[in-house]
């Protein structure tokens, strides 16, 4: 791993640390409070704090998950190259675009 | 022979041979005191002359002995058989993992000297070594990180013992980051910005998972680890822009001393 990706990793952990609290308490709190879907997303609607946070969670994981994959198969399987650098880069691009389309879907409806 | 001058049942030991091809059965005589490397040697001299291994010192300072006991890579000449015999009071013994074996229970150490190498695992004088005469005090924290490092023969347990060795052999190893450890916290050494961009390199010390087996396996009781923890923090100065130099806090290190 390089040093760049090493920090990348280690960065982006932190991040993940706190936000995977966050949400959890969240979403914990939100089924002890006897919430509806629809009460959720009424208090999701426009709600630019919760967007921010989930922008960021989904940025932390799409750069964090790749990178840590990427070392398993690179241990565990053997695999390096240009090959799995793109394939990760594509795990990245996926997680980002499936993790924004949803933040951005809730912050929307 | 099976009679045991120490009484009881001889030894059973299990012996790779080969390049790892099959196990031969032995049974040596208990002795008092008896180390594996005794025992090694006795089934080359009174059973079988074409065993291989590798010995030299027999007490614990040339580090050429290491060899797999029961799973675990030992010195073979500071392992006393009864403190290394498995439940049924057996030896199974097989060459350092992670090297190309050449026979029997002989490995070959090119690999684990060019890493050295790789590490930039050298003092690198400079230009003119007279002119950057530095005085070191022996109670610099410097100095002393590098003194919990410096006792290392290059025996190989640690390399053996390494799973990141053997899941990705590029990875240059606890014994040669704990060498570019020692070195980067040398005042004297002229060749640091090398030995960093070598130790921060793809196959260097953030590769390292901290399982410890290093440290915890280390005949002399050093520890590796906090070596590659020491060179990660200088990796993240160096990829944040921050001039890497050595750790300046020994006291931040965990309290485990050798």
């Amino acid at each position: 791993m390089s040093a760049a990706l090493f920090l990348a990793q280690r960065l982006t952990a932190a991040i993940l640390a706190v936000a995977v609290l966050a949400h959890l308490v969240l979403i914990i709190a939100a089924e002890r409070a006897g919430l509806t879907a629809g009460a959720i997303l009424a208090r999701t609607h426009h709600n630019l704090v919760l967007l921010a946070f989930y922008v960021v969670f989904v940025v932390a994981a799409a750069v964090h998950a790749p990178i840590g994959l990427r070392n398993v198969l690179v241990e565990w399987a053997g695999l390096q190259g240009r090959g799995l650098d793109l394939a990760m880069a594509a795990l990245a691009l996926l997680l980002l675009g499936l993790g924004l389309t949803a933040a951005l879907a809730v912050y929307a409806a | 022979m099976s009679s045991s001058p120490s009484g009881g049942q001889p030894l059973a030991v299990s012996i790779s041979r080969g390049r790892g091809e099959r196990f031969d059965e032995f049974a040596v005589p208990r002795r008092e005191h008896q180390t594996v490397l005794d025992v090694v040697t006795e089934i080359q001299r009174e059973q079988d002359e074409t065993l291989c291994y590798r010995f030299a010192c027999r007490v614990g300072m040339c580090g050429s002995c290491a060899m797999i006991v029961n799973g675990q890579p030992r010195w073979t000449c500071r392992t006393r058989v009864s403190e290394a015999v498995d439940r049924k009071g057996r030896l199974r013994l097989e060459p350092l993992r992670n090297l190309p074996v050449i026979k029997d229970l002989a490995v070959e150490m090119t690999p684990f000297f060019d890493k050295w190498r790789d590490a930039k695992g050298f003092f690198e004088p400079g230009a003119a070594p007279p002119q950057d005469f530095v005085k070191v005090a022996p109670s610099s924290p410097q100095r002393q990180a590098a003194d919990e490092g410096i006792e290392c023969i290059n025996c190989g347990v640690c390399y053996a013992a390494c799973e990141v060795v053997a899941w990705n052999p590029d990875y240059l190893g606890p014994a040669a980051l704990n060498r570019a450890w020692t070195l980067v916290n040398d005042e004297r050494d002229q060749g640091q910005g090398a030995r960093l961009a070598a130790v921060t390199a793809a196959e260097g010390c953030q590769s390292c998972h901290t399982h410890m087996s290093c440290t915890e396996l280390c005949p002399k009781a050093l520890q590796p680890t906090y070596a590659i923890a020491g060179l990660k923090r200088l990796a993240l100065r160096r990829a944040f822009g921050r001039k890497p130099s050595p750790d300046k806090s020994p006291d931040q290190s965990p309290d485990r001393q050798g």
